[in-house]
């Protein structure tokens, strides 16, 4: 056992205290006015967490307040624990995403479990129980020793916490890029369900009211996690900072799950807030703020897990598993009930006041709620000063020097594609995409996640948005995470509008509406000029997204200080999106469903094909640009999307992002076990054409006599449709007419092909091996085994010829209520 | 009818038990970890997740708790049990099946579709079964079935296996680095019963796949037969 601790850790050089913590000394000085005197070691403490950057957004605050936070049905918004939107028959849904990048660097299996375990715990704070997790990762080189060591814990991390607390994992992402070697990025978004009147809010309202806390006991694991860990820059695997990450026991998540929804379904509870960040510090300071009152906590109640914790250790404590609940004193011996009967130790631990004070005493508090006699008080700060009225930092924001590389001399400004000059195959160039480490298969990740507890999932993992059934309705929520970090290194405004603009209609090609948006945000240091610009960018490119989208932000996270000697990562806007389908019946998935049906592409190309995948695989002249976004046109397409799909026009319905139109292609018909038959007109060069990632376009299958309905009602929304082909065979085949193809480049003496060629299977084959490759891994065994919901599944009834399926007596799956697409 | 569905704490399967059983138009009956008494049950279904955090060993702490003997004692009955997942786990940990579970072979959890094929058409656990391969999900990281020789020379003379992981063309995964084996089982064993016949165990869930709208309802070819088996049980004495 270690030595009792009575004060913060000694210093290495004899530094005042404030600086060991992280509190400058400007900020030292705004405390001292709030206080009116000098604050004690505990109180500074205390302060040194709740002013972090990760509780305090004392940086990005400014910028956040700039959002879109109204929307249709809102029930709770940014400042609550997880955004409420409202989905009808009484029910809400409960969403938000949060990150643990620097946990996950220094200790990868439990920074990533701990992930999990932190925002299952705002959904169910807000009397939601949680239905699904999506893992946004992001790492450097794959093929690096320590990114694989980094992949398999924070993936075993991910899946060891989820499995075992039962909320399926059912999407996210897995992005390689060098940026991140030093600084990996765990963003975990959580989504729950609940009955409008289960919504609860953590606070801390009735002066007299018991302060309870239940769960885990308190111990030293996680001490200084949001001040030390996550609001500074720092050297990886620094090992000094392993005690700061906390240690995660999903089991113990499980029974508190449970325990607390049933306190708030039986209104057993005032108000629940879940101890994360800053501890117990935050969750009671918060809960007082917000009912406008304050908290006396009894030091000596808050059960321990080792002797010897000095009280600046237990307030800043970040132990996991806990939470803190305000009860009604006649309520305390049924709470303490359904604690006990769940296993869990449960401690009145203070009372609310009126006094607006965050007061801590050693010596106990008595029965009539006030300290007994010869108690000491060891902390007292205003609860707001820790909260609302936190410090705040206006930072400085400075685009940087020079955005783009000058041309070199003699070089044309138009951007110049590599395929022609190079005499690329362009079905070589597809394969060599669908296989590499950022577009291939990412089934050996999400083999590793339980993605049907619940008996929920419509859509497992692997092909797009993830769609949950909602039991008991007709309805589906459909969910997505994106974040474009490419784009955002070049350009952060248009990296975040690419990020919302890609998530949104993700989730809109499957016919659902996007209804809220959460968000992540994960920069570098604020105090860099260059760095807060980045932010800043993101923060109004995100706006503006929303804003024309009609989408409202409903909460998010900021993260920080994401730099390592190496430098910082690429700009990072996580965009989580939750979508609703009103009818399950007339979901729309990926992949073709049926032979024969038409081809059709929505939308145009842009010039521009830098921070695309082709860019990274082939190279590109580095003046180039990104090709650029239309919010008004990115509306109309995923307003023209839903309708097409609520027409029931629609069979498949894919959008082009990663890889370009090339990749979405092939994406569909290695889903979907059926190849296509194209025409595709290439006005300027074919690697645009193919491979270019310009947003606002999807590409849909259709029964042939839908085409013409689908190209109307695309005009009607004043976008441009083109039928490219039919759904068939066994490659994909994508003839290149027009000038820029074959004539253009034969003129240029190119021997670029003027097809692209390819059987799906060998699409299939580099597609399947190519992440188990890169990250030098066993592939995965399944892939013999079919796909649970393509190639073999039927197809919607009256224009399909008979599958064979379950022979025997078995009603076969799919039916009236399959979730293919609709015959029409 | 009542079907009874045991809680541990850390089930987490049991709400897709629950919902298969109302998906097969019987009643669902919680029944709590603590008490032995099984509120009058036709049969039990014990589900999968992580009884008390499979601490030490997946399913080797529920084996000691109040319900077990009651479940126990219902099974010296004659009456039907399914474990299904942990709950087979805690089945062999109880000795209530034969056999035990190891880390799969990957040393990895493993969630997917997998092949299963009953091995006889007039277990009570499968007498509803097609006699095709059903494909319904694993999601567990201790699934790899083993007993020794002789144990499984034994349970296969008996008639207790009674699915096996098979290949695309319906055969049996035998080779435990199949890739139709999905945790490396021996002689690709999924599912097991009891000698008597009305306790089986198996690592895929039957009850995920119970409706249409979640991919397929192929489970509930088992889970009706372990109804009806039930229901005779129930009405014969």
């Amino acid at each position: 056992m270690s030595e009792p601790t009575t004060n913060p850790p000694a210093p290495t050089q004899p530094e005042p205290l404030h600086r060991q913590l992280g509190v400058t000394d400007q900020e030292l000085d705004v405390i001292r006015q709030k206080l009116g005197r000098d604050p004690n070691h505990t109180e500074l403490a205390v302060f040194s967490v709740m002013w972090s950057e990760h509780c305090s957004y004392k940086s990005s605050r400014p910028l956040l307040k700039t959002l879109p936070t109204r929307g249709h049905g809102m029930m709770a918004g940014p400042g609550d624990n997880a955004g409420v939107v409202r989905i009808g028959d009484g029910l809400a849904v409960a969403f938000k995403i949060e990150s643990h990048n620097h946990p996950s660097a220094v200790e990868p299996y439990q920074g990533a479990a701990t992930g999990v375990g932190g925002i299952l715990r705002d959904i169910f704070t807000m009397g939601a129980r949680p239905i699904a997790v999506l893992d946004a990762l992001r790492f450097g080189d794959p093929t690096d020793p320590r990114t694989r060591h980094l992949v398999d814990g924070i993936v075993r991390g991910v899946g060891g916490y989820g499995n075992c607390v039962g909320v399926p994992t059912v999407g996210g992402e897995l992005v390689f890029d060098p940026s991140y070697q030093g600084n990996p990025l765990v963003n975990v978004m959580a989504i729950g369900l609940l009955e409008e009147r289960m919504l609860i809010l953590a606070e801390a309202p009735g002066p007299g009211n018991y302060v309870v806390l239940f769960g885990s006991t308190t111990g030293r694991d996680g001490i200084g996690g949001a001040s030390v860990l996550a609001s500074a820059t720092f050297a990886d695997s620094d090992p000094n900072k392993r005690p700061t990450v906390q240690v995660g026991d999903p089991f113990a998540e499980k029974l508190l799950i449970e325990a607390s929804l049933e306190l708030i379904d039986r209104r057993l509870v005032e108000g629940i807030q879940d101890l994360g960040a800053g501890g117990i510090s935050c969750a009671s300071s918060e809960s007082a703020d917000k009912a406008g009152t304050g908290i006396l906590l009894d030091l000596d109640a808050i059960p321990r897990r080792e002797p010897g914790m000095a009280p600046w250790e237990v307030m800043i404590s970040e132990s996991q598993e806990r939470m803190l609940a305000t009860c009604r004193p006649e309520n305390y011996p049924a709470v303490r009930e359904v604690c006990e009967r769940w296993g869990i130790p449960i401690a009145l631990v203070g009372r609310v006041t009126t006094d607006g004070d965050i007061a801590i005493v050693e010596g106990g508090i008595g029965i009539d709620g006030l300290p007994n006699p010869g108690a000491k008080e060891i902390a007292r700060i205003p609860a707001k000063a820790l909260t609302s009225e936190a410090i705040v930092h206006y930072r400085l924001a400075t685009p940087p020097a020079r955005r783009r590389q000058a041309p070199a001399p003699g070089i044309p400004l138009t951007a110049q594609d590599g395929l022609p000059e190079r005499g690329m195959d362009p079905a070589a160039v597809l394969a060599a995409l669908l296989g590499s480490p950022n577009l291939s298969s990412r089934r050996w990740v999400y083999e590793q996640y339980d993605a049907c507890v619940q008996s929920n999932t419509v859509e497992w993992p692997g092909h797009g948005a993830a769609v949950l059934r909602v039991k008991g309705t007709k309805k589906a929520l459909v969910a997505t995470t994106d974040g474009n970090q490419s784009v955002s290194a070049l350009d952060p405004y248009l990296g975040a509008q690419l990020s919302v603009a890609e998530a949104t209609r993700n989730v809109s090609i499957t016919g659902a509406r996007p209804i809220g948006l959460t968000n992540c945000l994960n920069y570098g240091n604020p105090e860099r000029p260059e760095a807060f610009w980045q932010l800043q960018e993101a923060v109004r490119g995100m706006g503006d997204a929303c804003r024309t989208l009609g989408i409202p932000v409903t909460g998010g996270n900021v993260s920080l200080y994401n730099e390592y000697p190496g430098g910082a990562i690429s700009p990072t806007p996580e965009i989580g999106i939750v979508g609703l389908l009103e009818d399950v019946s007339l979901l729309v998935r990926p992949p073709f469903t049926t032979e024969g049906d038409s081809v059709v592409l929505v939308g145009s190309s842009a010039p521009g094909l830098a921070g695309s995948a082709y860019a990274e695989l082939a190279g590109l002249a580095s003046e180039d640009s990104p090709p650029s976004l239309d919010l008004d046109r990115e509306a109309a397409l995923q307003s023209f999307i839903r309708e097409a799909i609520g027409r029931g026009l629609v069979a498949s319905a894919q959008d082009v992002s990663g890889g370009g139109l090339a990749v979405a292609l092939a994406e569909c018909a290695m889903w979907g076990g059926l190849g296509a038959h194209l025409r595709l007109g290439i006005s300027g060069s074919p690697a645009i054409e193919l491979f270019g990632e310009s947003p606002s376009r999807v590409v849909l299958s259709c029964r042939p006599r839908h085409a013409p309905a689908i190209e109307l009602l695309a005009r009607q929304f004043g976008l441009p449709a083109v039928t490219l082909g039919t759904v068939g065979g066994e490659r994909l085949r994508i003839e290149l007419t027009g000038q820029g193809a074959t004539g253009a480049a034969e003129e240029r003496g190119s021997r670029v092909a003027d097809a692209l060629d390819v059987a799906i299977v060998d699409l299939r084959h580099a597609w399947d091996h190519g992440l188990a490759r890169a990250l030098g891994v066993e592939p995965s065994a399944a892939e013999s085994n079919p796909d649970p919901h393509a190639p073999d599944r039927p197809a919607p009834a009256p224009e399909t010829p008979a599958t064979p399926n379950a022979p025997g007596g078995a009603p076969a799956p799919g039916g009236a209520d399959g979730a293919t697409g609709r015959a029409g | 009818m009542r079907i009874g569905v045991v809680t541990f704490p850390g089930s987490n399967s049991d709400v897709d038990a629950l919902n298969a059983l109302a998906v097969a138009g019987v009643e669902p009956v919680s029944l709590w970890h603590e008490s032995p008494d099984l509120q009058g049950v036709a049969g039990v279904i014990l589900p999968g997740g992580f009884a008390y955090g499979d601490y030490l060993r997946a399913g080797v702490i529920a084996r000691f708790s109040p319900v077990m003997r009651g479940v126990a004692d219902f099974a010296a009955k004659g009456g039907h049990v399914l474990g299904i997942c942990n709950g087979f786990q805690v089945l062999a940990e109880s000795r209530l099946v034969p056999g035990a579970l190891l880390r799969n072979r990957s040393l990895r959890f493993a969630s997917k579709i997998v092949a299963i094929k009953p091995e006889r058409l007039d277990s009570p656990f499968t007498h509803r079964s097609t006699g095709e391969p059903l494909h319904i999900p694993i999601a567990h990281g201790e699934g790899c079935y083993y007993a020794d020789d002789a144990t499984l020379d034994d349970i296969e003379r008996n008639g207790q296996v009674l699915w096996r992981y098979v290949r695309p063309d319906g055969t049996p995964a035998l080779d435990p680095d199949d890739p139709a084996n999905p945790n490396g089982s021996l002689r690709a064993i999924a599912g097991v019963c009891n000698k008597a016949g009305n306790v089986a165990g198996l690592m895929p869930h039957p009850e995920r796949m119970s409706e249409s709208i979640l991919g397929s309802d192929d489970g509930m070819q088992l889970i009706r037969s372990f109804v009806e088996s039930a229901k005779a049980w129930e009405a014969a004495r």
